[in-house]
């Protein structure tokens, strides 16, 4: 689809909002420091791809009016906004700092599509607003440094003493300059930050970095490649889906379970680093194709996939027939399919409450248009069993689609793993979905460097859906809920 | 019900170090010189080769600093002749000097110097030592392969080693990331709050170096700039064995050479 500039702020938020109204998902907004201005862009996921809207801001101006008001989805997007480019979203409820805390008028600003960049900018956390309202609440500040082995984040939940009415996050501590970072680099090295943006999703988030190169360049990915990324992204998905098992049954303090699925996640790690050399398939993914095809040959992978699926689905059985366990997911940390729809959750977060957009189905990109994906039962219940329900279907349609990518593997004609007619500038949207939810980059490379690139993440979108799952939840479902985001914060902050 | 699953496979724990290991031993460090003097060696092809500057020529010499490798493999893919991989779980070094390789001929003393004052701290901590992590800024995968020292596969709690949540009870800190600036001061806080005496893990050739994310507005390069570091740890992210080297050779309790070693034995 073609990028289109819509004139004035105002009317293309009516565009989105409308086309919101009539169906659609909000898939992000950002902005791109240009000479002329600001450059603001929606995305809005339309049937076989993603639409960008883009509007620009002239050079000067301190504020616009928010999005947020008409749509709640952009409520985090557009204090991002704020963050990177000191401009301020009138009318927004809570224009306050997010990942970049910095006083109010303070010009440093990174500016992402500005050539160079401030040296240093510290955060100032005195400009986050302390909130607590009503009678006998107090905070307790969780975080950034929490107890186990987590990545810092703060929630600060504002409880009477059990219940927890609301909570608040700040995500800023491990904010990294990610986007700068991008810029200047070239497209062949963009793909090793792409990996660096959500660790435990670097081949989703190198894949969908990788298609918008491909799609300005109108590369053809070769069809064995397009089976191995298939293969290391559905073995990702494996990982982190018990690596959620994992904090489940820790959390519901099943020690034996949290044992049985550490060493399943572990073999699934082992299996991706005999086949690639990393244990989380880094550096498979290249531009116009994969860097080598499995260092295991297709029998043997087919014969660990078969081993590992059977132990994994004997030992799911017993999870979910476990009641003390299930006890504490059903109805906790419920998200209502209304406001999965109009927020557009990614993920098993959105297919748990009945909203489902997975972009392996509905964009299909690589080996996922003919692999005949058949989708699995919708899960409504919006709650943390739903969303373990959803990833135990998901599993097992992963090692579905493992054994169909080993076979076709073993079959697929000996050829170039790499469509190598060479990059292109332009800008352009990729996609691919990560075992957290669909990730998007929307990419922009002039005289073969980039000059802005925007990696929005499944975590990013999902995330600020914490604040509204709480409802007469109490503090130890705390950790039911956080686990059943499964979400990482490197690509929240990023 | 799950009792009887938990004994099903029988015992999966390595004995590493006790035992070698064939996953440990074949497990991939950062890229190392295998050929220091190749004959058609070019300065500027070399520099190119490498997204974070890690390879440059000395006196005619390629050296590599692995506490700025990422393990891209680049340098292997262009030139076999010159790079390979590191195999095996030694990776981490006592000294950012000591991560460049070939080895710089210089510094055996303040190395021995900085082994000998590690062993005094490392003596009072015995065979039972508390972790305390911090993520300064990390992608997220670190924090998965130290979390895997606990799976029952590592099970590093077989070794003395545990995990805790306060840094009062803490002995070691393993810090990951470029060094955020956002947690410079939970970092150096948490640092701080631990009792003497303690050792400092930097985990990750991003919390080594900063990476590729460094340079940036927002992260130090490292979290050196923020704690004292007693051992560096490169990998982008380094292998659970490898952290689990780490920590030992913090504890004076495998030298590099031993860990070497073990790993010929493996092979």
């Amino acid at each position: 689809m073609k990028t289109r500039l819509v004139t004035d702020v105002p009317r293309l938020w009516g565009e989105v909002a409308a086309e919101v109204a009539a169906g659609r998902r909000f898939a992000g907004m950002f902005g791109t420091a240009r000479p002329e201005g600001l450059l603001l862009s929606a995305h809005l996921a339309i049937p076989g791809g993603v639409a960008p809207l883009d509007t620009l801001l002239p050079a000067g101006a301190a504020g616009y009016p928010a999005l947020t008001p008409r749509l709640g989805a952009a409520f985090w997007y557009e204090r991002e906004i704020g963050d990177m480019f000191g401009v301020t979203p009138e009318g927004h409820p809570r224009p306050e700092p997010l990942v970049l805390p910095l006083p109010p008028g303070d010009a440093r600003r990174p500016r992402p599509g500005q050539p160079g960049e401030p040296r240093v900018i510290e955060p100032d956390p005195r400009a986050l607003p302390l909130h607590v309202i009503g009678p006998g609440l107090f905070t307790i500040p969780h975080g950034p440094v929490r107890s186990g082995v987590v990545e810092s984040i703060e929630y600060l939940v504002e409880t009477p003493g059990e219940e927890i009415p609301h909570l608040n996050m700040r995500v800023f501590y491990k904010h990294r300059g990610i986007e700068k970072r991008f810029e200047g680099m070239t497209p062949g090295d963009g793909v090793l930050l792409a990996e660096r943006v959500e660790g435990p999703a670097s081949v989703a988030h190198a894949l969908a970095y990788c298609h918008a190169l491909e799609r300005i360049a109108c590369l053809v990915v070769p069809w064995p490649a397009a089976l191995v990324r298939a293969l290391h992204a559905e073995l990702e998905r494996l990982a982190c889906h018990l690596d959620v098992a994992v904090r489940l049954a820790d959390a519901a303090g099943l020690a034996v379970a949290t044992a049985r699925f550490g060493w399943h996640k572990e073999r699934v790690l082992r299996l991706v680093s005999q086949a690639c050399g990393s244990r989380f398939g880094r550096g498979v993914v290249v531009p116009g194709g994969v860097s080598a095809l499995p260092l295991t040959g297709p029998g043997e992978l087919l014969a660990a996939i078969g081993r590992l699926d059977k132990a994994v689905s004997a030992d799911i059985e017993s999870l979910m027939g476990t009641a003390s366990f299930l006890d504490r997911l059903r109805r906790t940390g419920p998200l209502s399919p209304e406001r999965a729809r109009e927020h557009g959750a990614l993920g098993p977060v959105g297919k748990g409450s009945g909203f489902r957009d997975d972009a392996r189905e509905t964009r299909p990109y690589d080996a996922y248009s003919s692999l005949g994906l058949r989708p699995p039962a919708t899960r409504g219940d919006g709650d943390a069993l739903a969303r373990l329900q959803v990833r135990v279907d998901e599993v097992a349609q992963s090692f579905r689609l493992l054994r169909q990518v080993t076979d076709e593997l073993a079959e697929a004609p000996a050829g170039p793993l790499r469509d190598e007619s060479g990059l292109r500038d332009g800008r352009a949207i990729g996609w691919a979905e990560a075992p957290q939810g669909e990730v998007l980059y929307d990419v922009r490379v002039a005289q073969g460097r980039i000059v802005r690139c925007r990696p929005r993440s499944a975590s990013f979108h999902n995330l600020v859906l914490m604040h509204e799952v709480f409802a007469g939840d109490i503090l130890t479902d705390f950790p039911f809920i956080e686990a059943s985001f499964g979400l990482s914060i490197a690509g929240v902050a990023r | 019900m799950w009792a009887l699953r938990g004994l099903r496979n029988g015992v999966l724990t390595t004995r590493w170090p006790a035992r070698p290991d064939p996953y440990a031993a074949a497990g991939r460090g950062p890229a190392t010189v295998l050929d220091e003097r190749p004959a058609d060696v070019d300065t500027e092809e070399l520099e190119r080769i490498c997204p974070t500057g890690a390879i440059g020529l000395a006196g005619g010499a390629v050296r590599l600093d692995q506490g700025r490798c990422v393990q891209c493999g680049r340098c292997v893919t262009a030139r076999p002749d010159v790079f390979g991989w590191a195999e095996g779980p030694a990776a981490a070094a006592l000294a950012p000097g000591g991560l460049v390789v070939p080895e710089i001929a210089e510094t055996p003393e303040r190395l021995a110097a900085l082994r000998e004052g590690l062993r005094t701290r490392a003596r009072a901590l015995r065979r039972s030592v508390h972790l305390r992590h911090v993520d300064a800024g990390s992608d997220g995968t670190e924090e998965w392969e130290i979390l895997a020292l606990f799976n029952p596969v590592y099970d590093a709690n077989r070794l003395g080693i545990f995990l805790t949540a306060s840094p009062r009870h803490a002995d070691i800190l393993l810090a990951t990331g470029a060094g955020a600036r956002g947690m410079t001061e939970p970092l150096r806080r948490t640092y701080e709050g631990m009792p003497d005496p303690k050792i400092v893990i930097a985990v990750g050739t991003d919390a080594v170096s900063g990476g590729l994310v460094a340079p940036s507005y927002a992260v130090t390069g490292g979290v050196a700039a923020t704690v004292p570091v007693d051992v560096f740890l490169p990998g982008s992210p380094p292998t659970p064995f490898s952290i689990l080297h780490a920590i030992l050779l913090g504890l004076g309790r495998i030298a590099p050479a031993e860990a070497a070693r073990v790993n010929r034995k493996a092979r």
